[in-house]
């Protein structure tokens, strides 16, 4: 490198130092300067308006004031899309860290405090958005401290997720620690991440597949093609690809709109999580593809296929897994992050398409059409504010904290303890 | 068409046979996968 490159690379750090100091301190930064009324804002704006109103409705004038649940259909979008596919996509929080941390590949190092965000702002709106479904919110806790249901399979996913969402919040906390200045308590979390990390690990294993196997209960229910004795072992595994597809989807979006947030770390490391995380993910998918073909064989579901619904069945299985899976496996080999990205696109779509046909299209496949349940528009519309929720309290978040970058207070020289939670070797 | 089992044996014996050929495959599938997925990365020595 000529002498030129480096005063060049010195004076663009400087800079980046400035700025991220900048970014990490509130009273240079305030929190609203100003709100920019973009066509983006005002979609945003309006959607949390209507939110609200029917949030007010749902409470206020119950479950059939803005819902077409009935007694057939007790679970209708709010579980299939809101609580099954949001726990699904967050599945990227403890795949990063555990790739980061217990796998030792710290060239992923950058993706992981993006993923723990994603997860936990998913898991945390995965409750609010249980709440709507449940109602009675100050009766949350009733399930884990007054009377635990210690037989059944919500109460095991419960706790689950309780737990699970204290857990993200502590791994999540450096970062806030980070942008209040408190060090002393910073490094005493940081120091708690490879526990926390197992933790997050075990965790998840039990809920993501416990939530598959709140469907064993209704073998009469579900249709064939998507019934199996394997469902909790599905809904593990395709939280996997799930939760690397979403790490390359929303790593892709803040590369685009979060890009001046980035530091050069994370710019420089972005593309080889991106082919680092299409390589496992096309592997676990053609893992899942056998295993679904698999416990095709074992139910002997071989003539559903020819029926629309094994069109169906296919179309979500060859669209939306065998599909993505080899896009994956070529961008892997061609070195192509573009077409990762769009096979992310595809892994994310697959596993939303997933959930709700298990949870709503091919649940109670054998009722007449004017008894099966569609979403009322008012659910679509919760559903929405929810994720609205979700990408402004992370564009809030990312905004002011060292998410997307190195607090220069603690970048790596800083203390080998402070980067990868544990000492280096 | 769906073939009919007249005994619980038969239909464990059909289907399993079926569902061993299948994994049999898919152990040969696996690792030729994984040999398309990694075949243009460096190779690393590790020894």
């Amino acid at each position: 490198m000529g002498l030129q490159d480096t005063i060049k690379n010195r004076l663009s750090n400087n800079e980046l130092i400035k700025n991220s100091l900048m970014k990490s301190n509130l009273i240079n930064n305030p929190l609203i300067n100003k709100i920019e009324w973009t066509p983006l804002n005002i979609i945003t704006a309006i959607i949390l308006f209507v939110g609200f109103i029917l949030t007010i409705a749902r409470f206020f004038g119950g479950l059939g004031t803005v819902t077409n649940l009935d007694d057939n259909n007790p679970w209708g979008l709010w579980i299939g899309f809101d609580l099954l596919c949001g726990v699904a996509l967050a599945a990227g929080g403890y795949v990063t860290s555990s790739a980061c941390y217990i796998f030792g590949l710290k060239r992923y190092h950058s993706a992981v405090r993006p993923a723990i965000l994603t997860a936990f702002l998913g898991y945390a709106l995965v409750v609010f958005a249980l709440n709507y479904d449940v109602g009675r919110p100050w009766r949350l806790p009733y399930p884990i401290f007054y009377s635990p249901g210690t037989s059944s399979l919500l109460f095991e996913v419960g706790l689950c997720v309780f737990l699970y969402l204290n857990v993200l919040f502590i791994e999540f906390t450096p970062a806030a620690f980070e942008w209040l200045g408190l060090k002393k308590i910073r490094n005493f979390v940081v120091g708690l991440t490879m526990l926390l990390t197992i933790f997050g690990v075990v965790l998840s294993t039990l809920h993501q597949s416990s939530l598959g196997a709140l469907f064993l209960i209704a073998p009469s229910k579900l249709h064939p093609l998507w019934y199996s004795g394997y469902l909790p072992v599905y809904f593990f595994i395709s939280s996997m690809f799930a939760g690397m597809s979403m790490v390359i989807f929303e790593g892709s979006l803040a590369h685009k709109y979060l890009h001046h947030k980035m530091d050069e770390t994370h710019l420089s490391e972005s593309d080889g999580v991106v082919l680092g995380f299409s390589k496992a993910a096309s592997f676990v998918m053609m893992g899942y593809l056998g295993i679904k073909l698999i416990g095709l064989s074992i139910d002997n579901n071989w003539h559903h296929l020819f029926t629309s619904w094994g069109l169906w069945f296919l179309f979500e299985l060859i669209g939306f897994v065998a599909l993505p899976a080899f896009i994956y496996a070529v961008a892997a080999r061609e070195k192509n992050v573009k077409l990762a990205r769009v096979a992310s696109i595809l892994g994310v779509l697959g596993i939303i398409l997933n959930r709700l046909n298990i949870s709503l299209v091919a649940f109670n496949w054998q009722l007449p059409l004017d008894q099966r349940y569609f979403p009322s528009w008012m659910e679509i519309a919760i559903s929405v504010f929810v994720v609205t929720v979700g990408i402004v309290a992370y564009r809030l978040i990312t905004a002011y904290m060292p998410i997307l970058y190195e607090h220069p207070n603690y970048k790596h020289g800083d203390d080998s303890k402070n980067k990868h939670g544990h000492q280096e070797d | 068409m769906e073939q009919v089992f007249y005994t619980l044996q038969d239909f464990m014996v059909h289907t399993k046979g079926i569902t061993y050929l299948i994994m049999g495959g898919l152990l040969a599938a696996l690792p030729l996968f994984w040999l398309f997925l990694t075949g243009r990365d460096e190779k690393n020595k590790t020894f």
